[in-house]
C-alpha cells in the first residue's frame, strides 16, 4: 500500500466515527520501488492530501524526504520529493490500527485486507 | 450464457485457477480492456489531466492497466484474494485493497475524481450467505461511493443484469443514495456486442443544470425515453382536483404494492385475487 491511499483511508467497522483517521501503521517491510515522476498527478493530488496525517504517518514510519510544509504547485524539487514518498514508497507487509476502536486490517503482499466480520457491520 | 453468479461466492469463484484465466487469455484481456476503455471514456474526465479514480472489483488489474495508459492513479477494491494476487504478479500499477463491496468502504470525502467497475456489480445481486440482503448491501454499497467522490464526478459501472427486475433495484437503490444518472445501453439490437453501462452523477458539475445522459453506441436516436410523457403531472392534476382512491378499494391496494415495490420490499405479484371482496357479505 502506497502512502497516497493510505492517506485516503479510514476505518470502517460500524460505529467508529471519531478518530478513525490516519490509521496507524505497524510495518515490518517497507520498499521503495521509483517510478515515473508525473507532476501533474502530483499537483492535482496535492488538494486532496491531509498534511498533518502524512507527517504524522511519515514519522511513525520514520522516513526520510518529507517537505517542510505543503509544497507549491510550481515547486519542481519538492514535488518530485512528495512523489517520491507518497507514490514510491510502499508498505508491503505489516497491519494498519484504528485509533479509535484498536481495529486491526493485517497487510499481506502490500495488499490491506479491510474485509469485516458480520458483527462489525 | 453462464452465469458465475449462480455458482459461488466471487472470493470462491475467482480462485486460483480463475484468476489465473484473467492472467493469460487473451480474448479476456481483450474484451475486459475494450469494456474498460469505454468505461472512462463515459466517464469524461478533464482531458489531460491526471485523476484519482476508485476501480470496484479491480480484479487483476487489466482495467487499472488501461486507466494508468491515460496516466491516472487508481486504487483497487476486490474479494479475491487470487485475483489480488495475480494483480500484484502482473505488476499492477495502482493500489490495491481486499474488500468486498456490499459492506461499504470509507475513504476521506471527496477523495475520488471518479469510479469504474467492470462486470462487478451483479455480484452484489446475489444472496451468498445468511443475512445478505442485495437492497441493504446495494445501498451500504453506493452510500460508501457517495461518501467518497468528489461533487460532481462520475461513476460508471459495466455490468451484467439476470433480469429487468436487477437493473431496476440496482438503479432505485443508486437515485436513492443520491445519484443521478441512467443506463446507458451500447449496441442493444445485437445480443453479443449489447453491453449496459450505468453511469452515475455524484452532486451536479460545478456549471450546474440538468445532467444529460451520454448517448449509446449503435443506435440511432440514442436512448429511447421508457416513460409516458407527464404522467407524474398528470397525476398530481389528478389529486388536486380531489379525485382520491377510497382505502382499501382494489385500486388503493395495488398503489400501496407498487409503492412498496419501489421501496424495495418482497411484495406479492398482482392476480385475480388481489383486493377482490370475499365471498358471503353482501347485505
Amino acid at each position: 500500500m502506497r502512502l497516497l491511499t493510505h492517506n485516503l483511508l479510514m476505518c470502517n467497522r460500524k460505529g467508529c466515527s471519531t478518530n478513525n483517521f490516519p490509521l496507524r501503521i505497524n510495518a515490518t517491510n517497507v520498499t521503495s520501488e521509483s517510478t515515473d515522476f508525473n507532476p501533474d498527478l502530483i499537483r492535482n493530488v496535492l488538494p486532496k492530501l491531509d498534511w498533518a496525517a502524512l507527517s504524522q504517518t511519515v514519522g511513525e514510519l520514520s522516513l526520510p524526504g518529507l517537505p517542510e510544509a505543503c509544497p507549491a504547485a510550481d515547486d519542481d524539487t519538492s514535488l518530485q520529493q512528495l512523489h517520491q514518498l507518497i507514490i514510491d514508497t510502499h508498505v508491503k507487509e505489516g497491519e494498519l490500527i484504528c485509533n479509535g476502536c484498536g481495529r486491526s486490517y493485517p497487510i499481506k503482499n502490500g495488499i490491506p485486507n479491510m474485509l469485516l466480520n458480520e458483527d462489525e457491520l | 450464457m453462464s452465469r458465475p453468479e449462480h455458482l459461488a461466492p466471487p472470493e470462491f469463484f475467482y480462485n486460483e485457477d480463475e484468476a489465473k484465466k484473467y492472467a493469460q487469455s487473451s480474448r479476456m484481456i481483450e474484451i475486459q480492456s475494450q469494456m474498460s476503455a469505454r468505461a472512462i471514456e463515459l466517464l469524461m474526465l478533464p482531458q489531460d489531466s491526471p485523476c484519482m479514480i476508485l476501480d470496484i472489483g479491480c480484479g487483476s488489474g487489466i482495467s487499472g492497466g488501461v486507466l494508468a495508459e491515460d496516466g491516472h492513479y487508481w486504487v483497487g477494491l476486490d474479494i479475491s484474494p487470487s485475483m489480488l494476487d495475480v494483480a500484484v504478479e502482473r505488476e499492477a500499477e495502482g493500489d490495491m485493497l481486499l474488500n468486498d463491496m456490499g459492506q461499504g468502504f470509507k475513504f476521506r470525502p471527496g477523495s475520488f475524481d471518479g469510479a469504474i467497475s467492470i462486470s462487478a456489480l451483479q455480484w452484489l445481486c446475489n444472496v451468498d450467505r445468511k443475512g445478505h440482503e442485495p437492497w441493504k448491501r446495494l445501498n451500504v454499497f453506493f452510500e460508501a461511493l457517495y461518501n467518497c467522490l468528489a461533487r460532481g464526478a462520475r461513476a460508471v459501472f459495466q455490468f451484467y443484469p439476470e433480469t429487468a427486475d436487477q437493473v431496476d433495484l440496482i438503479t432505485r437503490a443508486s437515485m436513492r443514495c443520491g445519484f443521478a444518472g441512467g443506463l446507458v445501453v451500447d449496441f442493444p439490437n445485437s445480443t453479443k456486442a449489447k453491453k449496459y453501462f450505468l453511469v452515475l452523477y455524484a452532486g451536479m458539475a460545478s456549471g450546474g443544470g440538468p445532467v444529460e445522459l451520454p448517448k449509446a453506441l449503435g443506435t440511432e436516436e440514442g436512448d429511447v425515453d421508457e416513460h409516458v410523457a407527464y404522467s407524474a403531472h398528470r397525476s398530481r392534476e389528478e389529486r388536486r382536483r380531489g379525485k382520491r382512491v377510497s382505502v382499501k378499494s382494489r385500486e388503493w391496494i395495488q398503489n400501496k404494492k407498487e409503492r412498496q415495490r419501489r421501496q424495495g420490499r418482497e411484495v406479492k405479484p398482482d392476480s385475480k385475487y388481489t383486493g377482490r371482496k370475499r365471498k358471503g357479505h353482501h347485505f
